[in-house]
């Protein structure tokens, strides 16, 4: 077995032979060109054994089955919500999804969900031909009341959350906010005004920064010197 | 009568100086600036996103639209007369004809992707330029895409073939003058476009074929080099 051209975490571009041979598999954000494998996006590599994959760089959000997202209202119809996703794509949320309660026929659906809500719903089910529906029973699906809401680069989201939550739930203790990270880039954060906006800015950074290694640790040291400034 | 010198005294298979810049325009999901000597072409992609009218949504594939513009005060003196015109709709056209191979479209179906191309300086070689920046625009943009595109274009001045000619060697008088853009998937030396403007014969066209070829192959390590730099930088913090 021949070894890959790259290295683990390399930055890679659309074309670039990856491996030569038929020793190494295609993954994700790779393709198969003759004997070689060459990157069909943007991204960063990770070898695990014999498949080589890529992690995207950049990009708009494109719906996956499973994912919690913060969506928002953008109509009501007869039978649910329409549901702004941050995608090229809507989608549904259909009443009997969205509560159990009793909802009489012909009930004024604002009055649950109104315009312009935003609403942490998960994503149990996308078409081929991308068409979402959405479901609010699950633990932490809601609507969202107070606080502010921002967006960012989607593909810098799992960076935001880190490993099993580290960073965030670190900006969440540092900054006394509650924060709700969806996975296409719309992130909640409810607090005191002074330190939702900290936690934005922290946010913004990991963001701009999203390839520096050890950023938790950055982050927090940032963060905990703040914090003592104030005191 | 032969041309023997090049007027900028170039080498016959010399590229003029190139620049390439990724991620020049924040607003945009993607962009990029390249740079030709003079020519300079900005490409923003916004995108995918959802495409209304709905009559034009095609529910089998995404939809590129490519954009090209030359600024007002971009030529070489005279105004360059501002809004679409039939010349910016066909190299809009054949740009993003070039561009289509590359680009996995069953990844947006239903939906668009947005290509702007803006000149703000021109010296020939506008429609290369504009395709080498776009197809950088769309790389940082996170498209799935096969390759980069790289173009150039290759003139014949009196008997003798060139590699990208500028704006003084298209407009030479005394001797015949034919422009031929290219644009190659430099993975597999696929064209993607190739146009003509002037006579050449069977033999010339395929020399030309095969200069563009190896000229975008240089053409190909700048934009790959500048699409690296972008996440360079942060690394070495």
């Amino acid at each position: 077995m021949t070894e890959p051209k790259v290295k683990d975490n390399d930055v890679v571009v659309p074309g670039e032979e990856l491996a030569s041979g038929m020793g190494y598999l295609p993954g994700q954000g790779t393709y198969r060109d003759g004997d070689k494998i060459r990157a069909n996006r943007l991204g960063l590599v990770h070898i695990d054994g014999r498949a080589i994959k890529l992690v995207p760089l950049a990009g708009r959000y494109l719906p996956k089955s499973g994912d919690v997202i913060i969506g928002k209202v953008r109509d009501v119809t007869y039978s649910g919500w329409i549901i702004d996703t941050n995608s090229a794509y809507r989608a549904m949320l259909s009443l009997k999804d969205a509560t159990n309660a009793y909802i009489r026929k012909g009930a004024d659906l604002t009055k649950f969900y109104s315009f312009g809500d935003y609403v942490v719903v998960k994503i149990f089910n996308v078409t081929s031909q991308n068409l979402i529906d959405l479901s609010m029973k699950g633990p932490g699906l809601r609507k969202l009341e107070q606080g502010r809401v921002i967006t960012v680069d989607p593909s810098k989201v799992p960076r935001i959350i880190g490993k099993e939550g580290s960073m965030v739930s670190m900006i969440k203790t540092q900054t006394n906010c509650r924060i709700t990270v969806g996975q296409n880039g719309v992130i909640w954060i409810s607090g005191e005004p002074k330190n939702e906006i900290m936690a934005e800015g922290v946010i913004r950074k990991i963001e701009r920064e999203a390839h520096v290694p050890g950023l938790t640790d950055k982050i927090k040291k940032e963060l905990e010197k703040t914090n003592k400034g104030e005191q | 009568m032969t041309y023997s010198k090049r007027l900028d005294g170039r080498g016959f298979e010399d590229i003029r100086e190139m620049e390439a810049k990724v991620g020049v325009v924040k607003n945009a999901d993607g962009s990029a600036m390249f740079r030709m000597g003079k020519t300079i072409a900005y490409a923003a992609v916004y995108g995918p996103k959802d495409l209304y009218p709905k009559f034009l949504q095609d529910p089998e594939r995404g939809i590129l639209r490519v954009n090209y513009n030359m600024m007002p005060f971009s030529g070489m003196g005279d105004r360059v007369r501002p809004g679409p015109s039939r010349r910016s709709r066909e190299i809009g056209m054949v740009s993003k004809n070039a561009l289509l191979p590359v680009i996995n479209l069953t990844d947006f179906k239903n939906a668009v992707v947005d290509v702007f191309i803006e000149l703000p300086q021109t010296d020939a070689g506008t429609r290369c330029a504009g395709i080498c920046a776009a197809s950088l625009a769309l790389a940082d943009a996170g498209i799935t895409m096969r390759d980069l595109v790289a173009s150039v274009s290759i003139g014949k001045i009196g008997d003798k073939l060139v590699v990208d000619l500028t704006y003084d060697e298209e407009a030479i008088k005394d001797m015949d003058v034919a422009d031929i853009p290219v644009a190659v998937i430099p993975s597999t030396g696929e064209i993607s476009l190739l146009q003509m403007d002037g006579i050449i014969s069977k033999e010339e066209i395929t020399e030309a074929i095969e200069m563009a070829k190896r000229a975008c192959v240089k053409i190909n390590k700048v934009q790959v080099d500048a699409l690296k730099k972008k996440f360079e930088v942060k690394k070495n913090e």
